[in-house]
């Protein structure tokens, strides 16, 4: 394990469970004082450097790479090609499971999109190695690129995301559509997005005959670990990835990128520890992105505004070579009631990367799209967009008839529009404006994500001193699972934080299962409670079944651990301490295991997601067309709240990504060429600090018992949904424009001018 | 990246010998020029670091009252330079309206002048750039033109000047202080870059080795100081490029305007002087009319080089309203938001 230490808790702010204290991030120091250590910052003995060389063109083969130019520049160590990179196991286009990217290992000479590693430069330095990446000077046999999603045949996709159905309906949606006279139709468009985390992929690797070493950021270890083994043939055993702290991931860290298993062949191929780090250009291409989407909705409703039909058709694309589509039409499934709804998709296969899960895939872009297709029913209704929504409220999930095992959406919106001032809202567009002149808007969007669970495994450990070790192979991507973790761990022990010692972010420690999914505090922290539970079983076992204990006896009552003491339930005055029991039986320590997964039983009868509503006020200049979000309220009910403070912030974070969404992300290509044409977060626009002047997160009150019985549901992708809506309907507001292709940039509001 | 030579002169001659080489290139903040070596988009065979070279870091007060700025000045420090900000306001808004605070710190005045094109082709060296390599062509044409110029390009290529501080220095008459091998010469801004024509890779007057050492601003150019705006539209508030931008200085006695500067960003291969613009304002009151009269004047030119058209009313509309905020009068503090619409001045956009 690398020394990691943490910062001490402070002093408890109350007594009793450490779950709910506002605690700020033990990593925290660590991280502002550069003492986190990440995977580049690595430098094992004998390591060399190694860089890709990747394809400019989009399509088409590689013809020459001038090996010898490369070799012959000093410095550089090895080039490792097609000809001789060290064999593998397994074919990289094998696909056995929809938890696995098809890679680009320099099988063959194909290049199936733009930034595709064709060569790998290893040398002494970094200088050299990206020098000599240069002088390969690629030659190519190139073909038309497809880049856009009008560039091909489109196709049903046999199933969306991770094995949802392409198609679904409820009711009869083409019945209800003829049926009313209140309709509306709106096609929208967002943009290929980027990941972009701060950090880049990296790896670390070192080979000791057959095990490896490898430092690099992974949002799923065990996972990564089990690729590597697939690829490389060896045991998994042999196989340590260290990841302790991740500088962001947004999904593209989720499943094992093909620069990082180069990375690994090529210290085998030298035959000494390699780091590759990847520039961020080359993140534009190999390690997914979001697809595009043309989402076209269709809605009717009765004449007093309730909704009889609702369509949602998604075109996307996904790459030539594998298959991941953007599931944005299912958000429909679970958000507003109606008696007939449609899901439905379509695809493309271009030459681009392949698309992979990024912050809320399917959920984000799918939500701007309804959410303003909602905002334009609730206009043709001549209703309040709030109003409409309420109208239209889900007692039920719409798509399955379930009950919601729990759903505070209602407390949502009432909070957040009082906070946010709401009811002063005109009903028109274009009839607020502040002292400078400038068009002043409000908008809403609701925000929704589902409360999922993987599954996850930690080990708890009593030892005779009192203390205790908790283990379990999280990923902290900076959400702040070094601390959520070790608080539920701290009370599933009944000790305090500063009496335990919380492991993480390593494959040798038991699988927490994937930081992904917003589902890793409860699919790690079900584990952990599971394993300190068992732990605190075992031991009041020894207590209560020996007469020496002042529990002994306590049987059916049962006891309570609570810092570092087990009490009889029925009688607290009889206690005694974790170290008295363990020492009296002769034992170093007492070991629980614990392991989570979904509940099928409670997921056969609820449905289970998180809830919010985000309000947002937007100023446009009406000449310039220039747009500043100047006000975002959030409010969110997502079950049990492990610790506030690092919540309010998953809820910022989320929130500026919708705005990020609604307003600047872009991944421009050159329709010609099919290259990326702002590989670079100088032009690849995220919001500044001056772009987010006001934000402010309400964390609604919700208890679930059925989701977990931590009752914990998700809260780190929902707020980018609701949110782009929120802006863009703020947006149509503020002018009277309703803009329907994302990025809203400033010249679709530029309004002409009498002149 | 090239291996490259690195050399830090003590003196201009030494540094003037070194940089004459051809594949010399001076280093100042090095905040533009690295990031293009690391892309492999120039690559020079020697660095001639000027950072460090006496006598290139001062403001300095003429007795006419102008200023020379020492073209080692970074950025933040003359922008935020009281008597500066006080005599040129726009200057330093424009200047704080770029980059970002560490970019700011880290920039001279004269890699500033200086700092190449953000035409996504350029950067791109896959692709055809004329600017790169001479007679390649230009693979910006017909593609993703949403920043190329509307004013001054020519069918070998359509990119911008990206500077702010160009802007309202080119409007105010700066003058580019300049030495070389024959010894020191003055050129006005306004004639220091070169537009594209047949040879884009051109873009200024200097000849190999010469070195920018000062940039000198004229003692009239103070006198527009409480009627001067820099504005910059952009598609964040901030920490963006121009989408397009404008300086404007007003002169106005009794009512009318006597004097008149207009200079337009992001739009033209280089900071764009509109001096037929300014003569319609001589003698005219300040009102919108004459604004957007003058604005339509500084466009008359302007064509699309692709999908750009919205640049050209842009521009326009970006043109009108720097003059009115001029003629509101520069305010007393500068804006949180340099150079912004949302900086708050009230009834602006009525006037
Ligand atoms: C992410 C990003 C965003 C930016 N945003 C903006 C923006 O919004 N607005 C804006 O105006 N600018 C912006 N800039 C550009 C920035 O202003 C320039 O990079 C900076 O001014 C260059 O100054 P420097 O001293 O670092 O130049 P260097 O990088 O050192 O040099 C730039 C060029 O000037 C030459 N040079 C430098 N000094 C001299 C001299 N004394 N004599 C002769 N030649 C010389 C060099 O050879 C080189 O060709 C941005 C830059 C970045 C990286
Ligand atoms: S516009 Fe100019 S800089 Fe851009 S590709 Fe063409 S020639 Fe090069």
């Amino acid at each position: 394990m690398p020394e990691i230490v943490l910062s001490a808790a402070p002093a408890h702010l109350r007594h009793g469970s450490t779950i709910g204290q506002p605690l700020t991030r033990r990593d925290g120091i660590l991280k502002v004082s550069g003492g986190a250590r990440f995977a580049a910052d690595n430098h094992p003995p004998g390591m060399l450097y190694a860089v890709l060389a990747v394809s400019s063109i989009a399509r088409g083969r590689v013809a020459l790479l001038d090996v010898a130019a490369a070799k012959a520049h000093p410095g550089v160590v090895e080039i490792m090609t097609s000809a001789n990179k060290p064999p593998l196991a397994l074919d990289p286009d094998a696909k056995t499971n929809p938890f696995m990217r098809r890679l680009e290992l320099l099988q063959n000479d194909r290049v199936r999109y733009a930034n595709q590693p064709i060569a790998v430069v290893i040398a002494e330095t970094l200088e050299a190695a990206t020098e000599g990446a240069a002088l390969l000077s690629p030659r190519y046999e190139e073909e038309a690129p497809r880049a856009r999603l009008d560039a091909a045949e489109s196709f049903v996709p046999p199933a969306v995301g991770v094995g949802q159905p392409s198609e679904t309906e409820i009711g009869d949606v083409e019945a209800g559509l003829a049926r009313s006279s209140r309709r509306i139709e709106a096609t929208y468009e967002t943009p290929t997005q980027f990941h972009n985390p701060m950090e880049p992929h990296a790896i670390v690797a070192a080979w000791d005959g057959d095990t490896l070493t490898v430092d690099t950021p992974s949002q799923g270890l065990a996972m990564a670990q089990a690729r590597i083994a697939g690829l490389f043939g060896i045991p998994a055993e042999n196989i340590l990835i260290r990841s302790p702290f991740l500088g962001g991931g947004f999904g593209c860290k989720g499943l094992f990128t093909g620069p990082q298993v180069l990375g690994i062949m090529a210290a085998r191929l030298v035959g000494r520890p390699v780091k590759l780090v990847l520039r961020r250009e080359q993140m534009f291409g190999p390690v997914g992105h979001r697809a595009p989407t043309r989402q076209t909705l269709r809605l009717a409703t009765s004449a007093d505004g309730a909704l009889l039909a609702l369509s949602h058709h998604t075109r996307t694309a996904s790459s030539t070579f594998d298959d991941f589509f953007e599931p944005a039409s299912d958000v429909s499934h679970t958000l507003y009631a109606s008696p007939a709804i449609r899901t439905s998709y379509e695809a493309v296969r271009l030459d681009t990367g392949t698309p992979t899960f990024m912050r809320a895939p399917g959920e984000a872009s799918g939500s701007i799209a309804l959410e303003s297709a909602i905002d334009e029913m609730a206009e043709a209704c001549g209703m309040d967009p709030l109003a409409f929504r309420l109208r239209n409220y889900a007692e039920l999930e719409p798509i399955s008839g379930k009950p919601f095992s729990s759903k505070a959406l209602r407390a949502c919106y009432a909070e957040g529009a009082e906070r946010f001032g709401w009811q002063a809202r005109p009903l028109k567009p274009r009839e607020m404006c502040d002292a400078s002149g400038l068009l002043v808007g409000w908008g809403v969007g609701t925000a929704t994500f589902p409360a999922l669970m993987f599954q996850g495994q930690a080990r708890a450990v009593i030892r005779k001193d009192g203390t205790g070790i908790v283990e379990t192979g999280a990923e902290d991507m900076g959400q702040g699972a070094w601390t959520a973790l070790a608080q539920i761990a701290a009370d599933g022990l009944g000790l305090s934080l500063e009496q335990m010692e919380f492991r993480s972010g390593s494959s040798d420690l038991p699988d927490a299962g994937i930081a992904g999914g917003s589902a890793h505090t409860a699919t790690a922290g079900m584990a952990i409670a599971g394993a300190g539970a068992e732990a605190i079983a075992k031991l009041a076992a020894l207590a209560t079944g020996d007469e020496r204990s002042a529990l002994f006896g306590a049987g059916n009552a049962g006891v309570i651990a609570r810092g570092g003491r087990l009490f009889r339930r029925d009688d607290e005055s009889r206690s005694e301490s974790y170290a008295d029991i363990l020492n009296r039986a002769g034992l170093a320590e007492i070991e629980g295991r614990g392991s989570s997964a979904a509940d099928p039983v409670a997921q056969a009868n609820y449905a289970m997601h998180a809830h919010g509503a985000v309000f947002a006020e937007v100023k446009v200049d009406p000449e310039l067309g220039q747009i500043r979000v100047t006000r975002l309220v959030g409010a969110f009910a997502a079950g049990r709240i492990i610790n506030p403070r690092l919540v309010r912030s998953q809820y910022y974070g989320g929130m500026i990504w919708g705005v990020s969404f609604a307003l600047h992300e872009h991944g421009a290509f050159d329709s010609r060429s099919g290259r990326p044409m702002n590989p670079n977060l100088g032009e690849y626009h995220v919001p500044v600090n001056a772009d987010i002047p006001s934000i402010e997160a309400i964390l609604v009150a919700e208890e679930d018992r059925h989701v977990n019985a931590l009752g914990i549901k998700g809260v780190g992708e929902i707020a980018i949904t609701g949110t782009a809506g929120a802006v863009a309907n703020a947006v149509w507001h503020a002018t009277g424009r309703r803009i329907r292709r994302f990025p809203i940039t400033l010249e679709r509001l530029t309004e002409p001018l009498p002149r | 990246m090239n291996r490259f030579d690195y050399v830090r002169p003590a003196t201009f001659a030494e540094a003037i010998a070194a940089a004459s080489e051809p594949g010399a290139a001076y280093l100042a903040g090095g905040t533009n020029l690295l990031d293009l070596m690391k892309g492999g988009v120039v690559r020079p065979g020697r660095l001639v670091d000027v950072s460090r070279l006496p006598g290139l870091g001062a403001i300095e007060w003429l007795a006419d009252g102008g200023v020379r700025i020492g073209a080692l000045v970074r950025n933040a420090d003359l922008a935020h330079d009281p008597e500066f900000a006080r005599r040129f306001p726009a200057v330093a808004e424009a200047l704080l309206s770029g980059a970002s605070a560490q970019l700011r710190n880290m920039a001279t005045v004269g890699g500033n002048l200086l700092q190449r094109t953000r035409c996504a082709y350029f950067y791109d060296v896959a692709g055809a750039c004329n600017k790169r390599q001479p007679g390649a062509g230009c693979e910006a044409r017909g593609g993703e033109t949403r920043n190329a110029a509307v004013l001054g390009w020519s069918e070998h290529c359509i990119a911008t000047h990206p500077s702010d501080f160009c802007v309202a220095l080119v409007a105010l008459d700066a003058v580019v202080e300049i030495a070389g091998k024959r010894g020191e010469r003055a050129v006005p801004l306004e004639g220091f870059h070169r537009l594209p024509g047949e040879t884009p890779e051109q873009e200024s007057v200097l000849e190999p080795g010469e070195l920018i050492i000062a940039v000198r601003l004229p003692a009239e150019a103070a006198s527009f100081s409480r009627h001067v705006r820099y504005l910059k539209i952009r598609d964040r508030t901030s920490f963006a490029f121009a989408v397009a931008s404008a300086a404007a200085a007003l002169r106005i006695e009794q009512g009318a305007i006597v004097a008149a500067r207009i200079a337009l960003g992001g739009v033209a291969p280089k900071p764009w002087r509109a001096r037929l613009a300014e003569r319609t304002l001589i003698g005219v009151g300040p009102d919108r009319p004459h604004f957007d009269r003058a604005a339509a004047a500084a466009l008359a030119d302007a064509r699309p080089s692709g999908d750009n058209a919205f640049k050209i009313e842009l521009a326009h509309r970006i043109v009108a309203r720097a003059l009115a905020l001029a003629a509101a009068g520069t305010p007393a503090r500068l804006p949180a938001l340099p150079a912004s619409p949302f900086a708050p001045v009230a009834g602006v956009l009525h006037a």
